[in-house]
């Protein structure tokens, strides 16, 4: 792909972009389909579909296990994956353990926490815009512990109070996790200070990444993050695997998810011991298809390159809420300084999912709905918001049909 | 014309009153207009208990039974939801129990709106049938036992 090194142009590419995800070619309810819904999950390009089926039809075998030729053809293809994680999130092969995903990731960190490291009276620090997968995994661990979950506000513009972050520090915290960015409120969270803080008094951070990675450049090591999790489908790529980075020391003391085979070196009816990280967490036969389809995935991804992308997709978001505020009556539900285009919004007293239902019938595909985050509904009195969430193949002309549709909808609302 | 009384005919007759619209704006303006023009529940009955959480929107059914035959009224936040679950209520209510629990629902399909059934729809309609159909089969049960 060329380089460019105007920052002001709209994406040059964007329809060659386009041709690589075939599924974007398509009618649905008699218009060309404005498919607007990344924040829930991406398309895949043709080069992810391309590598899964070249996997079934050319190499299909299990993982670490066989000697024979496709074993171990598949198990290159299966840790080559592993690296091109590693090297996307700046981190070492040994600290990317494969999940189902995201709520995997959490899930097996919190596991852990609750294991080993959580005591009665003891705190853990999450925040009022979290997705349920990064509350309920704690809520579980403290409500068997007798520890606490402490809830970071915000305020009214969907940012963190980090006054009150601050505050709420103490060396009984054992853990802070919080999200990088928002998927209802697209507010990107100061991480860097999040960190900066919670190490200060010797606290681990978890980074809930599922929204970050398709749209800005990440880094653990610069970051000096504890745990990292994210999902390969939010990333191009396909569902059913997503990674916990997690520091090598972290790695190393953590107790076992789950038992099963490859997390072992030697079992014997008295006593198990366990393989080194990431095989430690990674018990039963991995997802490997769909390994390979994530590599392929962040490959695309580096290709087109992040900068580029958080650079057109910074161009896109503010062209959208441009618009979108044009239309009368609509408020946006998140008006973070520092953004990402995950747009949500409500018009006058319209019903989201009417909206919902009327943008569909225009081919336009949003999500409505309390997007798995009821707490922050709550917080802001709402029943649930109309949300817009942009990719790398959406265009302003995009935004212009969304804008159309919403209006045509509102008037039939009327 | 005569008043359509059976469940089946009460569907028909939607189904035929759907046979004009033109294009899908018609439809939903119709449908919205139903839901806006319906007061559908008494404010007492919009109770937690009577609540149906969908994953979308709310909906609120109530069921008395008058007659010997099983009178529902319902409401919603969402006012397509309000629309579709008032026919829903003019096809069911004010029937016997045996008669709803053993309905066959064809006419949602039929008038094109298939997806509002589906469950990541998660409106509370298919819900909302569910809940219309054990209030029936309980009825039934109580009327046999008695």
């Amino acid at each position: 792909m060329e380089t460019t090194t105007q920052t002001h142009v709209i994406w040059p590419d964007v329809e060659l972009i386009r041709n690589d995800f075939p599924i974007l070619r398509q009618s649905v309810n008699g218009n060309p389909l404005v498919y607007l819904d990344n924040g829930a999950t991406t398309q895949k390009p043709v080069q992810v579909i391309r590598s899964m089926q070249e996997y079934y039809t050319g190499y299909n075998s299990n993982v670490h296990r066989g000697v024979h030729t496709l074993s171990q053809k598949a198990t290159s293809a299966y840790e080559a994956a592993r690296q091109q994680v590693a090297a996307f999130i700046g981190a070492q092969q040994h600290e990317v353990v494969f999940t189902k995903g995201t709520t995997d990731a959490i899930n097996l960190v919190a596991a852990g926490f609750r294991r080993e490291y959580l005591k009665a009276g003891d705190e853990v620090i999450i925040s009022t815009m979290e997705h349920h997968s990064n509350i309920v995994p704690w809520q579980l661990a403290c409500e068997e512990r007798n520890a606490k979950l402490k809830v970071i506000p915000i305020t009214d513009h969907g940012e963190l109070d980090m006054e009150a972050f601050e505050s709420m520090l103490n060396p009984r915290v054992k853990i802070v996790s919080v999200a990088w960015i928002s998927n209802t409120l697209g507010t990107i969270n100061p991480v860097k200070d999040i960190i900066a803080l919670a190490h200060a008094q010797g606290i681990p951070v978890l980074l809930d990444a599922a929204q970050a990675a398709p749209h800005l450049p990440l880094k653990v090591h610069d970051l000096g993050v504890d745990f990292l999790a994210l999902s390969a489908h939010k990333v191009y790529g396909p569902t059913g695997i997503g990674i916990l980075y997690g520091k090598e020391s972290w790695l190393n003391k953590l107790p076992p998810y789950q038992g099963g085979g490859d997390m072992i070196k030697h079992v014997t009816f008295a006593k198990t011991t366990y393989n080194e990280p990431p095989l430690k967490f990674e018990a039963g036969t991995p997802a490997i298809c769909e390994a390979i389809g994530f590599g392929a995935a962040l490959a695309y991804v580096s290709q087109l390159g992040l900068h580029k992308i958080q650079a057109y997709e910074h161009q896109l978001t503010t062209y959208a809420i441009e618009q979108l505020k044009t239309i009368p009556g609509l408020r946006l539900i998140g008006e973070a300084k520092n953004r990402a285009g995950a747009i949500s919004f409500l018009v006058g007293d319209t019903h989201p999912s009417d909206v919902g239902v009327l943008l569909d019938q225009q081919g336009i595909a949003v999500r409505t709905g309390h997007h798995c985050t009821q707490p922050l509904m709550e917080r802001f009195n709402i029943p649930g918001t109309v949300r817009a969430s942009l990719a790398v193949y959406n265009t302003t002309g995009e935004i212009d049909k969304l804008v159309e549709g919403v209006r045509k909808a509102v008037a039939l609302l009327g | 014309m005569n008043t359509p009384v059976t469940i089946k005919e009460q569907q028909d007759r939607i189904i035929e009153d759907f046979e004009v619209f033109g294009d899908w704006m018609e439809k939903y303006e119709y449908i919205i207009q139903l839901g806006k023009d319906l007061p559908l529940i008494d404010p007492r009955y919009k109770t937690d208990e009577n609540l149906i959480r969908g994953c979308q929107s709310k909906v609120w059914l109530h069921a008395e039974l008058e007659n010997g035959k099983l009178v529902f009224t319902a409401d919603s936040d969402a006012v397509i939801t309000k629309g579709l679950v008032g026919l829903v209520i003019q096809v069911l209510s004010n029937q016997a129990p045996k008669d709803i629990a053993e309905a066959d629902i064809y006419f949602i399909n039929a008038i094109g709106l298939t997806s509002h059934l589906s469950p990541t729809r998660s409106n509370g309609l298919l819900s909302m049938l569910k809940q219309i159909r054990l209030y029936a089969i309980g009825y039934q049960a109580k009327s046999l036992q008695n």
